[in-house]
Formats: C-alpha cells, sequence, structure tokens
C-alpha cells in the first residue's frame, strides 16, 4: 500500500495501540496533522508544548504504556525540553514526534529550523532523525520499543517535512524494528545471587528500599511475595509510593529528605539494605558518607550503570526485578526478627495511629488537613497528581496509596507546572478514575494555560492548589539556612476560583478547615471539572527535614506547634 | 587513566553520543580513536580516559546504554598491547641530519619525507616511546606533530569480538 509519510505515522501509531496524542501543530508538521485528521487517532490540542510532553509523560505513567507527543520544528521542539528531559530522570517512556524543515534545507539556519536531536541527546534515551517516509515506520517503532524496554525513557523522533509528504510502499508486517545487535551480559553470576541470599537470611536488621522500578517492571506481587516471605520492614521512595500498598504492615512510609523519621531513623540502624528498582539518589540518601553505615547492601537493578553509582553495594543483582525477586522469593527463611520491628515500632510511638483530624481546630488551614481529608473522602481511590515542592511532600506523607500508579509527580527532574498537563494525560490513560491535581499556587501558574485543554476536551479533574503565597518550598530553605529572607518568594496570584470561571470551569476557594470535606464532596459529585482554591497557612513548613548534605539521622522536626507532625522523636 | 574499547554502529552522529556522554558524566577524554572493523557497519573506538575504576565502569555502562553502542568493555586490568603513531616533522639540516638518523634507529623510527630543512619521521608505539623519542627530538627543534591516540586490544585468546547475533529487538533494549 503506497502512503505519504505522514500516513504511514498515523498508521505506523494505530497499529501500535495508540489511540491519543497530545500536540501543538506547525509548519514542519503540517503534513502529519492533515493524516491525522483522516486518521482514527485523537489529537489533544495542548496550550503549550511542555504541556503536550508532560501530558504524554502522565500518560504513560498512568497506563504504565508509551505516552505521545507531537509539536513542530523550531520552537515548538525546544518547548518540549523540559518535559522530555523530567520523563528522561524519571524513567517514563514517552515517544516525542517533532516535525523538521525539508531535508535540502537541513543545517541552512532555515525559518524554524532547530537542531532538536542535538539538543535533547542528553535527556533521551534515544533520538533520530528520519529524512525517508520509508523509514518511518520502522523507525517508530523502533521507538516504541526502546522507550518501553530495560529501564524506559523518552525517545524522539524528527521526521523531516519532505519525509512526511513523500510516498512509500507501508507494510506492516516488513517493517519490523531492526535495533543494532548487543552484547547480552549475564545479569549476575550464582556467586553473587548465593551471597544475596546469605545476607537476606543472617540479617537482624534488614530494611527493604523500594523504588519506582518495582511499578515498571510490573513487580508488585512479586515484590510483596518477596517481602512477605522474609517479613521485611519496607520504606518507599517518591517514586515508588505505590507499589506497596501503604496498608500493609510493613510498610513504613517514605525515606529521605522528607520521609518519615522513623523510616530514615531506621535505614541508620539497619544492618541490611535491600534496594529494589531504586538508585540511592541524593534526596533518600543525604550525606553518603554517614549513610547506613552498620547495612550491607543488596542492589536489585535493571540499569547496571547505576550499581555503586553513589553507594557501594556488597551483591548487586542486576535484571529485572520482578524476575530477580522471584528467584529469590523461595529462598527466604521467614524469621519473626521481634526485636528489630519492636524496635522500629519503638521509634515510631504513636504517630502512626495519631489522626491529625482529632487535632483541636485551631482556626488554621494546614495543607496537611487539605491532603489528609482529600485521602480520607477518596476512600485513597484516586489518581493524584502533583507537582513540585511542599504540597508535593504533604501528598507523599498525608495520602496513603495503596495501589500502583496511583501517585504520579515528578521526582528526579522535580518539574514545577507538571501537575496539571500530567493530570490531563493520565485522565486520558484512566478515563473512569477520579484524577485529582493537586499544586502549589507557584507551580500551577507555570502551566494554567491548560485549563482551556480541560475544557476543550471536556475531561473531568479535580485541581486542588494549595496556596500559601509563597513559593512554599523555598521559602521553607530560606527561613532554616537564609535567616528568614525571603527573596523572591512571596508570590502575587490571580484569583484562581475566577481564573477558572473564565476558563470555563466551576471555581471555590476554601479558608476554613471545616468547608474542606464539603468542598471536596461536592467536587468529587460534580460531572465537570472543578478547581478548588485551598488558602492555607502560609509560612508552614514540611517536616523532618533532613538538610541538604547532611547526614540522614539529621532531621529538622517540627517545632512546638498544634498540628501535630507525622513522626514522634525516638 | 582508564582503557575502554566499544564497537559502535558505524554511522553519523555516534562519535557525539559517545563524547557528549563522556561530557555528561565530567569524564575527560585523553584519547579516543575510531576505525572501520572487518564489518563495515559496526567501528571500533578505543577510548582512553581521566578517571578510575569507578568512573570506568559508569562509562562502560552507560555506553552500552546508548542504542548505537553494541558493546563496551573496560580493559584496563587485563593483559593488553597498545599502540600510539606519530608522525613528527622535526628541523634538520646538513649537520644534523646523521646525528636525527642515528636516534630513530633506536627509536624504530621511519623518515617518511625528507625537505631541506626538516624531516618528517614516522613512529610506532606506546605512549611512553613517543613521549622518549620526542623529548630527543626535542633540541632539534619540532616544527609540527600529529598523533593518532592510542588502540588498544587484549592480548592472546582473550578476544573482544563485535555481538554478531540478530537479538530480539526486546532483549537488545534491555540487556
Amino acid at each position: 500500500m503506497k502512503l505519504t509519510g505522514a500516513e504511514i505515522l498515523c498508521e505506523t501509531l494505530e497499529h501500535l495501540g495508540v489511540k491519543e496524542i497530545f500536540g501543538y501543530p506547525g509548519g514542519a508538521i503540517l503534513p502529519v496533522y492533515d493524516a491525522l485528521g483522516k486518521s482514527k487517532l485523537h489529537h489533544i490540542l495542548v496550550r503549550h508544548e511542555q504541556g503536550a510532553t508532560h501530558m504524554a509523560d502522565g500518560y504513560a505513567r498512568a497506563s504504565g504504556g508509551v505516552g505521545v507527543a507531537m509539536a513542530t520544528s523550531g520552537p515548538g521542539a525546544t518547548n518540549m525540553v523540559t518535559g522530555i528531559a523530567t520523563a528522561m530522570l524519571d524513567s517514563s517512556p514517552v515517544v516525542c514526534i517533532t516535525g523538521q524543515v525539508g531535508s535540502k534545507l537541513l543545517g541552512s539556519d532555515a525559518f524554524q529550523e532547530i537542531d532538536i536531536t542535538g539538543i535533547t541527546m542528553p535527556i533521551t534515551k534515544h533520538n533520530v532523525v528520519v529524512s525517508r517516509a520509508e523509514d518511518i515506520a520502522r523507525t517508530v517503532r523502533e521507538a516504541f520499543v526502546i522507550a518501553k524496554s530495560g529501564r524506559p525513557g523518552p525517545v524522539l523522533v524528527d521526521i523531516t517535512k519532505d519525509a512526511q509528504q513523500a510516498s512509500a510502499e507501508f507494510d506492516w508486517d516488513k517493517c519490523t524494528p531492526k535495533l543494532p545487535p548487543k552484547r547480552r551480559r549475564a545479569s549476575y553470576d550464582k556467586a553473587e545471587f548465593d551471597r544475596a541470599i546469605e545476607l537476606l537470611n543472617s540479617s537482624k536488621r534488614p530494611l527493604i528500599l523500594a523504588g519506582h522500578g518495582i511499578m515498571i517492571s510490573g513487580a508488585m506481587k512479586a515484590f510483596a511475595d518477596f517481602v512477605h516471605a522474609g517479613h521485611f520492614p519496607v520504606a518507599m521512595t517518591l517514586l515508588g509510593i505505590g507499589a506497596f500498598p501503604a496498608n500493609d504492615p510493613l510498610n513504613l512510609g517514605m525515606m529521605g529528605m522528607h520521609g518519615e523519621a522513623w523510616v530514615n531513623h531506621a535505614i541508620q540502624e539497619a544492618d541490611l539494605l535491600i534496594a529494589v528498582g531504586m538508585r540511592f539518589d541524593d534526596r533518600v540518601t543525604g550525606d553518603l558518607r554517614t549513610y547506613a553505615k552498620s547495612a550491607k547492601k543488596i542492589h536489585i537493578e535493571i540499569d547496571r550503570a547505576e550499581i555503586n553509582k553513589n553507594v557501594k553495594v556488597d551483591a548487586a543483582l542486576v535484571g529485572d526485578a520482578r524476575e530477580v525477586l522471584e528467584a529469590l522469593e523461595p529462598h527466604m527463611e521467614k524469621t519473626a526478627r521481634p526485636d528489630w520491628h519492636a524496635r522500629i515500632k519503638e521509634m515510631q510511638g504513636d504517630s502512626a495511629v495519631r489522626d491529625i483530624q482529632s487535632l483541636p481546630d485551631t482556626g488554621h488551614l494546614y495543607a496537611a488537613h487539605v491532603i489528609n481529608d482529600l485521602w480520607k473522602e477518596t476512600n485513597g481511590d484516586a489518581i493524584v497528581v502533583t507537582d513540585v515542592g511542599q504540597h508535593q511532600m504533604w501528598e507523599a506523607q498525608y495520602y496513603h496509596h495503596n495501589k500502583p500508579r496511583t501517585l504520579i509527580t515528578s521526582g528526579g527532574l522535580g518539574t514545577m507546572g507538571f501537575a496539571l498537563p500530567a493530570a490531563i494525560g493520565a485522565k486520558f490513560a484512566k478515563p473512569d478514575a477520579d484524577v485529582w491535581v493537586v499544586v502549589g499556587d507557584g507551580g500551577f501558574q507555570m502551566t494554567m494555560s491548560e485549563l482551556a485543554t480541560i475544557v476543550q476536551e471536556k475531561i473531568k479533574i479535580n485541581i486542588a492548589i494549595i496556596n500559601n503565597g509563597y513559593l512554599g518550598m523555598v521559602r521553607q530553605w530560606q527561613e532554616f539556612f537564609y535567616d528568614k529572607r525571603y527573596v523572591a518568594t512571596p508570590l502575587v496570584a490571580p484569583d484562581f476560583a475566577a481564573l477558572a470561571n473564565a476558563f470555563g470551569i466551576r471555581g471555590e476557594r476554601i479558608t476554613a478547615r471545616a468547608d474542606v470535606v464539603p468542598t471536596i464532596r461536592s467536587a468529587r459529585e460534580c460531572k465537570e471539572s472543578v478547581l478548588i482554591d485551598f488558602r492555607v497557612e502560609q509560612e508552614d513548613s514540611v517536616y523532618p527535614m533532613v538538610p541538604a548534605g547532611a547526614s540522614l539521622h539529621e532531621m529538622i522536626r517540627r517545632p512546638n506547634n498544634p498540628l501535630v507532625e507525622t513522626s514522634a522523636e525516638p | 587513566m582508564q582503557t575502554l574499547v566499544a564497537y559502535v554502529e558505524n554511522k553519523p552522529g555516534v562519535l557525539n553520543r559517545v563524547s557528549s556522554l563522556a561530557r555528561r558524566l565530567a569524564i575527560n577524554i585523553d584519547s579516543l580513536t575510531v576505525g572501520p572493523t572487518e564489518n563495515e557497519e559496526i567501528a571500533r573506538m578505543t577510548i582512553v580516559a581521566h578517571t578510575d575504576a569507578k568512573g570506568a565502569h559508569r562509562l562502560e555502562a552507560s555506553l552500552e546504554k546508548l542504542v548505537d553502542v553494541l558493546l563496551a568493555e573496560n580493559i584496563s586490568d587485563r593483559s593488553l598491547l597498545e599502540r600510539d603513531l606519530a608522525l613528527i616533522k622535526v628541523a634538520a639540516d646538513q649537520q644534523s641530519r646523521p646525528h636525527l638518523m642515528d636516534l630513530l634507529k633506536v627509536f624504530r623510527g621511519r623518515v617518511v619525507d625528507v625537505a631541506p630543512d626538516s624531516l618528517i619521521v614516522e613512529v610506532s608505539g606506546t605512549v611512553d616511546k613517543i613521549d622518549g623519542l620526542l623529548e630527543v627530538l626535542r633540541p632539534y627543534g619540532v616544527l609540527e606533530m600529529a598523533r593518532t591516540g592510542r588502540i588498544a586490544m587484549t592480548r592472546g585468546g582473550d578476544l573482544l569480538q563485535p555481538p554478531n547475533d540478530a537479538v530480539e529487538p526486546e532483549a537488545a533494549a534491555k540487556s
């Protein structure tokens, strides 16, 4: 069948199971848009190409599949850069398709010509320029394979305009991916595996560090079986949240800079850390020189480049988390380790059972209240998409996720402006899910133009703005480390409720604690999107906090405050 | 200094990916040579980098994550042969020429071009040997020099060949 390159692209995407494309048209991608109009693909018109990449990312994270973003050449492509880097740092499978000037114009500084493959080389898993129609199908199929396999990541395919316009033969069966032959490395030898088992079964104070890799691998069941077989306590990374139910008694909560105090203390006291699909990011380790000094370490990780990168490990099992965990599980001896579990309980104190909602109402509205109420009202079943900053950490602390892929957040790159567009992507991936955006007043203003996308697409998303009038996390650092010199953090915002109305979205403003639950309820009942502007305490801080570069056990704790912290003093 | 060998796809942009990766990892490359192999679709690189064993592991593993890199191996600790080739243009007049010739014999250098006031010497060997020759040539006046950078190969039966079996795409991207 003879088709134009643009038609081949659409056919290929349909064959790959793509339903939605998030994009923005322009000159160099116009032939593709013309073909899109005739295809079954649904195109979501974004308001900025950064939004398109975040949507594709949110779609990928919520669905476990590949998200597709599209843009024209030049500024369209460069606007994608932040979204691509976000996906790269969080191992999210996104395929970006950009138009490029005609191949004869390449290198001539033509209108809207930019070397986007050069620009995105360090922030994509792979990228490629296609300048012949006959190469489009195979290249796009390869892009999907690369994006999804192993440690996932974004792939950019830059297609010249003449390749979109030229005609070529299209035969799905003949355009199979043809990737370079790679060396197959043995994942680990038997000695390494035996050493890991020996460490696991002889440990008195083991602790599992559970990361995003568990979800990517689809290892949730294997992980739970492994945890229960060895009766291991589990600490979560930010992106690992959801991989293991929060209501499992062995789940201790989040680790790291704003992790639970008892979790960080448990890491420092452990004699064995079992890291699964996580990369010992500086936000979870604190000072490496003092990190888990008394612990041996086992690292289960698909990416060999992560082994011994930050933390030297005693046994490295390179491979898919599910396969490795399934291989280990039968060898686990169920040890009760009562002393260790009792010690963790002791560190935890009564904080886990203390309910922040039962505290006397001081008349103040704290972000933690809002998020805790949201958790209760949604039965913990919502897909929560957060932005970056204080509200993100409060979400991780106060919304308890039992299911995988229900917390979508930018961890590695920490991209403000991520939440709203990523939530739109998540909604397309899971149309029946209750999708909530939890976002600060700063980050929301970065990408709030995507409200128009919500309206145009007639989708239902609830938006909770945690509005404290500051760039809160930066303000917190200024409070702690710069003597409260609040430079460039006080933030003027529009009337968000009125703004929502202007877009055609219902807007609410909440200042009192008593109104939180009724408003969340009515937002959930509303068939259309609702934006709620929660005016919360302005100078509240996230506790505990491990200052950047400090040891993990050196946490700044919440001072005497009506709001009880999440953790008790050990 | 660490020595790595990599087999890569012989196509445009791959050298850029490899060098860009080293830059991103903040690893300074001392020399990088690329040349064809028996298979015209595959090129072989020898990368000599200013880093320690940990950095070399990271470079090696990160290189193998690039789609176009078929194999990367740190061979620093293996028994290996390294060669560097240099062309050195040295000032030489009637008087100094015989002395230079004697020196070159010791270093097994060859004169490949002679002009009234200079000659071009070709010498290959280890970096140390070429550095040694340079040192003794300097008093005569080194006018110009071109060096290839190191190529390296492990000795004997320790083979490092490009993978040639057609791997399933899923497995390829996974490994």
